[in-house]
């Protein structure tokens, strides 16, 4: 170890939190309007209706209903990194609709968890997860785990 | 249908209308060689069918993409340079899909305007193998970058989204989207320009691999080479020219609206409709008749709407097709066929739907009763659609025009609708390019 943990984009997750269970995705809410963004929006909000500047960050929430998912069968392209000297592993992807918000977010599935173990509609979690490692860091994400789904 | 009317007595100043004199397009294929070489190709036999020389092009309007455009070798220069020189006035367009549809949509602003009498529209592309991927580089600011760096997310891995979005919400089955792939086949077997030209069967779609759950290889549509080219041109110009025209009578661009509650590519997230009322529109104050009557046009031909949370509302494909019926003056009620965009089997139905054939849901009925297929009551990609060409991404709009005129015309050979006279062409691409064209006779 010792390599160090960098988030694939920064901002859009929390980084370290306290407590596994604290992990939440990041956007931001329009001080003006209450329109919520992700990912954020710093800069300006892009109701029409609003001309608002003032752009706050908030916690997603952690839990939401799978919208729809899916699965990679082929290794996609770079910048998507895979070692090509392995077999390609599918990954699953899933949208979930988060119900306070009244969007949809897409993430990758825990690895392991495959479009048979999904269901429109089922309830999922985000949670911190790895994306790649290279030689000085370990990249990290958020990933989609069914709720009661082994850790 | 007003326009019929107005076609016959009226002016363009009235209608907004310009004729399509020639269409032209170059087999698609992968050929291995330049855009250039197709879209001259395509311009040549446009400018033929017209029966005009090219010297008497006043403007070129060239759509591009980012691969076969780039600064420097910029599409309606590109095509201009190729054919020679001759001073004509140029447009470059890059809409994604919609490219080719905003260099119509170009070439008939300026001709509206008075500021040309024929146009010359063209685009053409050299399409990779493979996956369509990002531009190299570490773009962290690029959404389209980004989704394939965090979730190795493809385009199809978006189609199979709302595949099996359709299939929890709709009942569709894999049987359905096969049978969308077997209809585009046999009509594309007719078409001389198609690509694949032979007979699909539901095993052959069946047996094909699994490339994003639910969707298999010949549920995608492939990326391809080919080239379309337009000759369009005033009112006055073309009744003095010939004495059967067809007529575009609208061409739709529009953007997507806030909220967008579905999810499209290449983005992470919709956006949130919490806080907003997606019924009741969110132009900024004065936002006008003509956008809220877009929508309202959009729900009437769609059905039943459902606002609030349900996500599925009437969204950006539906307000595409909408403001290019309102501009029309046309309903899916006049439609002798359409031309949209089956970048999947599933999304050919979700079209079904958004362009105001069959309520929400009813797609996969509308399909298995024939009613989509060459002989139906309204046929769906009589061309062979997208399963049969592979996507040209720039030349692919204008390809759509060039099946409807073909059709009015009466020159569709063993794909020909009986007495159709009216089209409509859909498509939507990325980063909210969208665009419906009508062409009338
Ligand atoms: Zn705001």
């Amino acid at each position: 170890m010792g390599r160090a943990r960098t988030p694939v984009v920064a901002g859009w997750f929390t980084e370290e939190p306290e407590r596994p269970e604290d992990f939440r995705l990041l956007g931001t809410r329009c001080a003006d309007c209450s329109a919520v963004f992700f990912p954020r929006e710093d800069d300006f909000c892009r109701n029409p209706a609003c001309c608002g500047t003032r752009l706050l960050e908030v916690p997603l929430s952690p839990r939401g209903r799978v919208w729809s998912f899916t699965d990679g069968r082929y290794r996609p392209p770079a910048p998507y990194v895979s070692d090509p000297a392995r077999e390609w592993e599918p990954y699953t992807l899933v949208a979930v609709e988060l119900a306070a918000e009244r969007m949809v977010v897409l993430g990758q599935a825990v690895p392991g968890i495959t479009v048979a173990d999904l269901a429109v509609g089922m309830e999922v979690e985000v949670v911190p997860g790895v994306l790649n490692e290279d030689d000085e860091r370990v990249w990290t994400t958020w990933h989609w785990r069914p709720v009661g789904a082994r850790p | 249908m007003d326009h019929l009317a107005l076609a016959s007595g009226g002016s363009a100043a009235v209608t907004g209308d310009v004729a399509v004199l020639g269409a032209g397009m170059h087999p698609w294929g992968k050929w291995g060689r330049g855009f250039t070489e197709y879209g001259v190709a395509a311009a040549r036999e446009a400018l033929a069918d017209a029966g005009l020389d090219w010297t008497r092009v006043t403007l070129v309007c060239g759509a591009q993409t980012v691969r076969g455009g780039y600064p420097g070798h910029v599409a309606g220069a590109a095509f201009a340079r190729a054919l020679g020189w001759q001073g004509a006035r140029v447009s470059s367009s890059y809409a994604a899909c919609a490219s080719g549809a905003q260099a119509v949509n170009t070439a008939r602003a300026h001709i509206l305007a008075g500021m040309a009498d024929v146009a010359l529209v063209v685009g053409a592309d050299a399409a990779p193998k493979g996956f369509f991927a990002p531009a190299g580089g570490e773009r962290a600011d690029d959404p389209d970058w980004l989704r394939f760096r965090i979730l190795g997310a493809t385009n199809p891995a978006y189609f199979a989204l709302y595949a099996r979005r359709r299939m929890a919400v709709h009942g569709d089955t894999a049987e359905d989207f096969a049978l969308v792939k077997v209809k585009n086949a046999a009509a594309g077997a007719a078409n001389p320009c198609a690509r694949y030209r032979r007979a699909v069967t539901a095993d052959e779609v069946a047996a094909s691999p699994v490339v994003a759950d639910p969707l298999r290889l010949l549920d995608i549509c492939a990326t391809s080479d080919g080239a379309a080219a337009l000759v369009l041109s005033s009112m006055e110009f073309a009744r003095r020219h010939t004495a059967h025209p067809v007529w575009i009578t609208a061409v739709s661009t529009v953007t997507p609206r806030f909220p967008q509650t579905v999810l499209e590519l290449p983005d992470f997230a919709t956006d949130s409709a919490a806080g907003t009322d997606p019924a009741a529109g969110t132009g900024k104050d004065g936002a006008g008749t003509v956008r809220t009557g877009a929508v309202q046009a959009g729900r009437d031909h769609a059905g039943t709407v459902h606002a609030g949370t349900e996500p599925d509302r009437a969204g950006f494909r539906a307000s595409i097709a909408a403001a290019a019926y309102e501009e029309a003056g046309a309903g899916p009620e006049d439609l002798d066929l359409a031309e949209v965009y089956d970048l999947s089997t599933a999304l050919e139905l979700q079209w079904y739907e958004d362009i105001g054939l069959c309520p929400p849901g009813d797609a996969a009925r509308l399909l298995r009763e024939g009613a989509t297929g060459l002989g139906g009551r309204i046929p769906v990609n009589p061309s062979g659609g997208l399963a049969s060409f592979g996507e040209a991404v720039p030349a692919q709009a204008i390809a759509q025009v060039c099946e409807a005129v073909r059709q009015l015309r009466g020159q569709a050979g063993d794909r020909q609708i009986e007495g159709a006279r009216v089209a409509l062409t859909a498509n939507q691409g990325l980063f909210g390019h969208g665009s419906s064209v009508v062409v009338v006779r």
